[in-house]
């Protein structure tokens, strides 16, 4: 097909071969221009740079790499929605494990946590999206077949029982076995968490994931810039670009400064108990010490760093 | 045709008669009957709309898809699997050939060859599509990106098929060009290759079922009987495929009658359509009989869960086709009865596809981890990325057969007594 696309000038004796060629060559030329128009849309109003499309991943960028990758970023929001964010890249902090257990006896299903990982996070507004679910089960079972997620009305029900499911930051996550280019990786403190910036969007992860934990940018997130939450972390809250897989990070940008998880603050009912697994003095290790706590889908060996609990 | 200079010795000049060689190629599939041009034409069409989906795709979002974080793959990934058995199917050729040296196989052998070459090129525009972001598809390149070797099987995935890819190009490109410089091919350079296209053709389909069932989160694909169901199915649906090829380029290439090779086809799918439908009876059996929350994506596939059942018509509708076309292919002197035999490969590939396809993807996701039912059927745009690469597969393949014929038959030598035009444009 190439070969003929530079118009050979006709010879003054037009044999049936040349007129042959003539044909094949206004072919591929009608060709190449139909694929051009075909493929045009691109081109239209794409937001690709050089500097985005070479970046490299997370952790072959040098402190000085990661400064201008941030800077980058931060300009790159402000110019979205004219607000200024900033975007930081806060490390583990030594000799901590951060664990999560939520008590069912006390959860009721009120669905604050679910709100407030929505602003925290700077989800997509359009799909109402969030990092946690809540199922509302009958009490006498723990079989999640006979959860729902989609309950409405006055919480809790009398003879129902809630729980909320969001990234067990697992000790063997399939998820992160099976990503082709390790754009997820479990991080020191066991926080598993996504270079946004270096995923391809395959979604081999979510099939992985046995808690419906992960979640892809089916399109550009759309967040009013009245309602960005500023204080953003390059591995956690920004605004994620489109085509990319995200994910709960324990609202990293927060925990590793000290902070609790939005979930967590945001609960009335105290449910929820967040901490250093490594900090004897630490209420999670209470917990886990004297309370029957368990883990869900323990028999698929992922070792979750989440627990759940019952207090009566 | 541009006049050839005189060679002075041909055998030892490849720098001159390769390029030849491609030239004539090039030529060759880019000429012919006004039948040929209206298909090339129409599959280009295809496969444009195809890429003018897939632009709008890319710029607008997946959301223009009907996937969803409850069912993450859908289509792409379904044909993608589905492609992968008819590349695998190819060698259902290449072994009575070579192993069982069927002399009539080896004169047909490289259509499957080249259904395995355009299958796999098909096999990676399919996953190209799924990319959210293919514009950092470089990060999965080995030395360039970060390979995640070996943890994940998707990167056993390409290499096997880039593998694949590689050897059938090889074998092919070597046979088709010593025999278009009229020579006997040296066994060496090709026989080990071919050798290991075998081993390797079971590798690509074994390790795209271990993306599936090494997952143990998803019960319904979490099955050691996966990975060799895909072989079976693949054997029906690659052979089934190959056989309607040589049936229409008979009825319109003029290649000779080829019904050795159609009826060891015909006695290899026999056996492998019932090998699948057993090892599919079996799965059920298992899934059926035990019950339980492990079973659900079976029953909602087969018997719909309330409301949500919209793959019931879809997999019944393969049952139908793959038991039909079992009992056709019992039938004794299949191999004469052209519209029958027609019937049989359709209903086999056709059947193949679905159960294979969406019937094995989809409800991998449906009930999703929180057994929550959220359904899913492809969107207008997936199906016209989709039509595009199948087109795009046809492409490569019906133009690889316009070289691959006629050198094959003879007809298209290197520089020929006289008129070297007219042997290229037998058809």
């Amino acid at each position: 097909m190439t070969d003929a696309a530079p118009t050979p000038p006709s010879p003054p004796a037009a044999t049936g071969v040349s007129r042959r060629r003539m044909v094949k060559a206004l072919g591929a030329t009608l060709g190449a221009a139909a694929f051009g128009t075909a493929i045009s849309p691109l081109f239209r109003g794409s937001e690709l740079n050089a500097d985005e499309l070479m970046q490299r991943h997370y952790k072959e960028l040098s402190a000085a790499d990661k400064q201008t990758v941030l800077r980058r970023l931060e300009a790159e929001a402000k110019e979205a929605s004219g607000r200024d964010v900033t975007i930081k890249d806060a490390q583990p902090r030594p000799k901590t494990k951060f664990v999560y257990a939520i008590n069912l006896s006390v959860c009721n299903g009120n669905g604050n946590c679910v709100e407030a990982c929505h602003k925290e996070n700077n989800h997509d507004r359009d799909s109402n999206q969030s990092y946690i679910r809540v199922l509302e089960m009958p009490k006498g079972t723990m079989d999640m077949e006979k959860g729902n997620t989609t309950y409405t009305g006055a919480v809790p029900q009398k003879d129902k029982f809630y729980m909320p499911v969001q990234c067990q930051q697992c000790d063997e996550p399939p998820c992160v076995d099976v990503c082709p280019v390790q754009a997820t990786w479990k991080e020191k403190d066991g926080i598993v968490v996504v270079d946004y910036n270096w995923c391809i969007g395959c979604r081999y992860c979510m099939a992985a994931c046995p808690y419906h934990a992960r979640r892809f940018n089916w399109e550009k997130p759309n967040v009013p810039a009245a309602e960005v939450n500023p204080n953003q972390g390059y591995l956690s809250n920004r605004v994620r670009p489109q085509g990319v897989v995200e994910k709960c990070h324990f609202c990293l940008h927060r925990t590793r400064e000290g902070k609790l998880p939005a979930c967590l603050e945001a609960c009335p009912t105290g449910a929820r108990v967040f901490g250093n697994i490594l900090d004897p003095k630490s209420n999670i290790r209470w917990i886990l010490e004297n309370k029957r706590v368990y883990v869900l889908k323990e028999e698929l060996g992922t070792k979750p760093s989440f627990f759940y609990f019952f207090d009566k | 045709m541009a006049p050839e200079p005189p060679a002075i010795n041909p055998e030892s000049k490849h720098w001159a008669s390769y390029p030849r060689f491609l030239l004539r190629a090039v030529s060759a599939a880019t000429d012919g009957s006004f039948l040929f041009y209206a298909w090339m034409t129409a599959l280009t069409a295809v496969f444009l709309v195809g890429v003018n989906a897939w632009a709008h795709q890319v710029t607008g979002g997946m959301v223009n898809t009907n996937m969803s974080d409850h069912v993450s793959w859908g289509l792409y990934i379904a044909n993608f699997t589905f492609m992968v058995g008819v590349a695998a199917g190819g060698v259902m050729m290449v072994i009575p050939a070579y192993l069982y040296k069927d002399k009539r196989m080896q004169d047909v052998v490289i259509i499957g060859e080249l259904l395995a070459i355009a299958a796999v090129a098909a096999c990676m525009l399919f996953v190209m599509a799924d990319l959210g972001r293919p514009d950092r598809f470089w990060h999965m390149l080995p030395g360039i990106g970060r390979f995640n070797f070996p943890m994940s099987m998707l990167t056993w995935d390409v290499l096997v098929l880039n593998g694949y890819l590689l050897i059938n190009l090889h074998v092919v490109g070597y046979l088709l060009y010593t025999r278009f410089l009229g020579k006997e091919p040296n066994p060496r350079w090709y026989k080990p290759f071919v050798m290991l296209s075998i081993v390797w053709a079971i590798s690509i389909h074994t390790v795209t079922a271990f993306l599936y069932c090494g997952l143990g989160g998803r019960p319904f694909w979490n099955s050691a009987l996966l990975a060799p169901r895909f072989l079976a199915s693949a054997f029906v649906s690659g052979p089934a495929f190959i056989i309607l090829t040589m049936l229409v380029l008979q009825r319109f290439a003029g290649m000779p009658k080829p019904d050795k090779p159609i009826g060891t086809l015909v006695k290899i799918v026999r056996v492998t359509i019932l090998v699948n439908l057993l090892m599919v009876v079996s799965e059920l059996f298992t899934e059926f009989y035990a019950g339980g929350a492990h079973t659900a994506s079976a029953r909602y596939l087969f018997l719909g869960h309330g409301e949500a059942n919209a793959l019931v018509p879809w997999i019944w509708t393969a049952v139908v086709l793959n038991i039909v076309a079992a009992i056709t292919f019992l039938k004794p002197g299949l191999t004469e009865r052209k519209g029958l035999l027609v019937l049989a490969c359709v209903f086999a590939f056709t059947g193949a596809w679905i159960e294979k396809g969406m019937g094995l993807i989809i409800p991998g996701f449906i009930p999703s981890t929180l057994h929550e039912y959220v359904e899913y059927l492809p969107s207008h745009l997936e199906w016209r990325v989709s039509a595009g690469v199948i087109a795009f597969g046809l492409l490569v393949y019906s133009a690889a057969l316009k070289v691959a014929i006629p050198i094959f038959r003879g007809t298209m030598r290197d520089r020929p007594p006289t008129e070297p035009d007219k042997a290229t444009t037998v058809n």
